[in-house]
């Protein structure tokens, strides 16, 4: 009897490794990938007749009394049934995400049983010019956060002319609130191998890196595993699955560095280089690493398109809304009571997504407002929860879709000290090179400690540094640390004023940067 | 961990450090990380060395090595508990429970116990924001992280 039991770090974190443990004295245990439901994990799921049954949340006490219940099929608490029917699964449209949680993420018979490949083969057939074509058709935008067109990039590193050319994954997932990176790349990394050699095919690139943050070693662990496992099988190497192509890639670790998501500080990362971010032009796509063309991507753009090469741009740019097609995989996080990864086409409303999937507040307290988008993305009040999950949709009411992470905050929220926190974030993390980001950050933190001391004559001063930070700044990191502060500020005036914090208080806080 | 000085031993496993890897496009990151992964940090002895072989600058290395979080210019603690201070780690109250963490340790963030056995930082998110908040210890990691379960996780760590 064939079981699996989550290596996903969130399962890990919940107790995985000491259930696999257990139940593994028993029977044969496959660990899988998350299947994106966290508040389930650890989820042990059992096959029989072909139907896969979960059990959930295991803690390390409960194996025991589940091993039981799968040794006699007997009944148990934590049973859930069939895992596929569970409603959150039947709510997706999982296209990127479709194997993670299925398979074991190093075997590349399961990826291939569960339709891997078939989108490569399809690439190495129709050859650079309509790949581009295909990716272009499906509207498939930057899931980094951009939402830059990828089959326009793609186009333009094509079009370079060079001795050699790029493909860099981003995968310095920094943003609180997103996990679909990580989640890919330790559920499925082969998809992403697959995707970036799609990439090398289309643009004539014969080298690629993924760039992963050092918070995530599992990730880095699965990665090069799966690069291991793809050359052996000959996804990756001087003639991709038989073809006249080459294209290999490695992994490199970031070093702690939230900037360097930044695509151009990444690239001096890379290269060895403080990961100070490059003014542009010129545009990566001409001169990127080492000065030549090179496709940045994020994790979940190049995981995306091996499902749009095997059915067809078309079809992928039949979901969504808009100017954002296809699916988007939404992260559910912070105080909420299911939390974790759901795809689904771009157009659900953000209070869908919070309240009736994310199931609400895990504290049970009333939802106040969701930072979507990451440190530097706004936070929507509870009240402007019926915006569309989209790119423009977002803009359109002073927001950001980021990496698709939205954070829950109950109504115990203090909006002064999450915009003091922004500012703190921003002047840790600035790159230094422009003034904007680097002094003003500091000055922010500075002005809204004078406003908790009561001293409101600094919310205009707040709000004209914000102005001169978001037009003046050289990259997303001092643009964008704004709209964290200026929604705070603008939709919770309240937390803002009145305040007598003393001085000591305010101290101690300083104490951990 | 041994502290290295610049004798042959230490330039000898720097030397195979660098000849791991200065055949990469971009060497210098797999470098440090390697020396730091060898000594606990990275030594300063180091730089110089560095430079020569990969054609830089003395100042530029410094330059790399300083602008790092990762990268230490002395040794941490045996273990290293790594808090989330991130926002949806926040949202389930990291920074009560790091206020407790600080204080049941007595050590405030980047510090190290006095018997060299801990060193406490900050980490900007691990990417278990669905379980938050999140604390992580070389291999182990926690979510819905309380008092109880890092002290649990800090008692097992052993020496």
């Amino acid at each position: 009897m064939r079981v699996w039991v989550p290596l996903d770090a969130a399962a890990r974190a919940l107790g995985a490794d000491e259930v696999a443990e257990a139940l593994g004295r028993e029977f044969t245990i496959t660990r899988n990938g998350t299947r994106g439901m966290i508040w389930l994990e650890p989820l042990v799921e059992v096959e029989r007749d072909g139907v896969r049954y979960g059990y959930g949340p295991v803690a390390p006490e409960d194996a025991a009394s589940v091993a039981e219940a799968i040794r006699s099929g007997g009944e148990h608490p934590l049973a859930l049934g069939p895992v596929e029917e569970l409603p959150w699964m039947k709510a997706q449209t999982r296209l990127t995400f479709a194997r993670v949680g299925v398979i074991d993420p190093l075997s590349v018979s399961e990826y291939e049983a569960h339709g891997g490949l078939v989108g490569l083969s399809r690439a190495i057939e129709i050859g650079p010019e309509r790949i581009v074509e295909e990716v272009t058709e499906s509207g498939l935008r930057g899931r980094g956060g951009a939402g830059f067109p990828t089959g326009i990039k793609w186009k333009t590193v094509a079009g370079a002319k060079a001795a050699r050319k790029y493909i860099v994954c981003n995968a310095d997932e920094g943003d609180s609130g997103s996990f679909a990176d990580r989640m890919l790349m330790e559920g499925d990394p082969l998809v992403l191998i697959e995707g970036m050699a799609i990439a090398g095919i289309a643009t004539g690139a014969v080298q690629g890196y993924v760039y992963i943050r050092s918070e995530y070693p599992d990730a880095i662990r699965l990665m090069e595993a799966a690069i291991g496992k793809a050359r052996q099988a000959g996804i990756l190497g001087q003639s991709v699955l038989g073809s006249a192509h080459a294209y290999d890639m490695e992994v490199r670790v970031g070093a702690g560095a939230y900037v360097c998501g930044e695509e151009t500080s990444l690239l001096n990362s890379l290269e060895g280089k403080r990961g100070v971010v490059r003014a542009k032009p010129p545009i990566p796509a001409l001169e990127g690493f080492l000065g030549r063309p090179t496709v940045v991507n994020n994790v979940i753009s190049l995981a995306s398109v091996p499902w749009i090469l095997s059915h067809g741009g078309a079809e992928y740019a039949k979901l969504g809304i808009g100017r954002s097609k296809g699916t988007i995989p939404i992260q559910i996080a912070g105080n909420v009571k299911y939390g974790g990864l759901f795809e689904a086409a771009f157009g659900m409303s953000l209070g869908q997504i919070i309240n009736e999937v994310g199931g609400g507040t895990a504290s049970g307290r009333p939802v106040k407002a969701a930072q979507v988008g990451g440190p530097l993305g706004s936070y929507i009040p509870h009240w402007n929860f019926d915006v569309p999950f989209g790119y423009e949709e977002l803009a359109g009411k002073e927001g950001l879709l980021g990496h698709a992470g939205i954070t829950v905050f109950d109504d115990t929220a203090d909006m002064l000290k999450l915009a003091r926190f922004a500012m703190e974030f921003c002047a840790v993390e600035s790159c230094g090179k422009c003034t904007p980001c680097r002094i003003g950050s500091i000055r922010g933190v500075e002005t809204i400690d004078r406003i908790a001391q009561g001293d409101e004559t600094g919310i205009a001063i707040l709000t004209d540094l914000c102005n001169t930070m978001k037009w003046g700044s050289l990259c997303a990191l001092g643009g964008f640390a704004p709209f964290p502060v200026m929604s705070a500020l603008t939709h919770f005036p309240d937390d803002f004023s009145g305040r007598r914090e003393p001085r000591a208080i305010i101290r101690s806080r300083e104490a951990a940067e | 961990m041994t502290s290295p000085a610049t004798d042959a031993d230490f330039l000898l496993r720097l030397d195979e450090i660098i000849a791991a890897h200065k055949g990469r496009e971009g060497p210098l990151l797999p470098i440090l990380h390697d020396l730091q992964a060898e000594w606990g940090y990275v030594p300063e002895e180091a730089q110089p060395v560095l430079a020569e072989a990969l054609g830089m600058t003395r100042a530029e290395v410094h330059g790399v090595v300083s602008f790092y979080h990762d990268f230490r210019d002395h040794p941490h603690g045996r273990h290293v508990l790594r808090l989330c201070r991130a926002e949806a780690c926040q949202s389930m109250g990291a920074e009560a429970l790091a206020d407790e963490v600080r204080a049941a340790l007595g050590i405030d963030w980047h510090e190290t116990t006095p018997d060299g056995r801990l060193t406490l930082e900050p980490v900007f998110c691990l990417g278990l924001c669905a379980c938050a908040p999140s604390a992580q210890m070389g291999e182990r990691l926690i979510g819905r992280a309380s008092l109880a379960k890092v002290q649990k996780l800090v008692a097992e760590a052993g020496a």
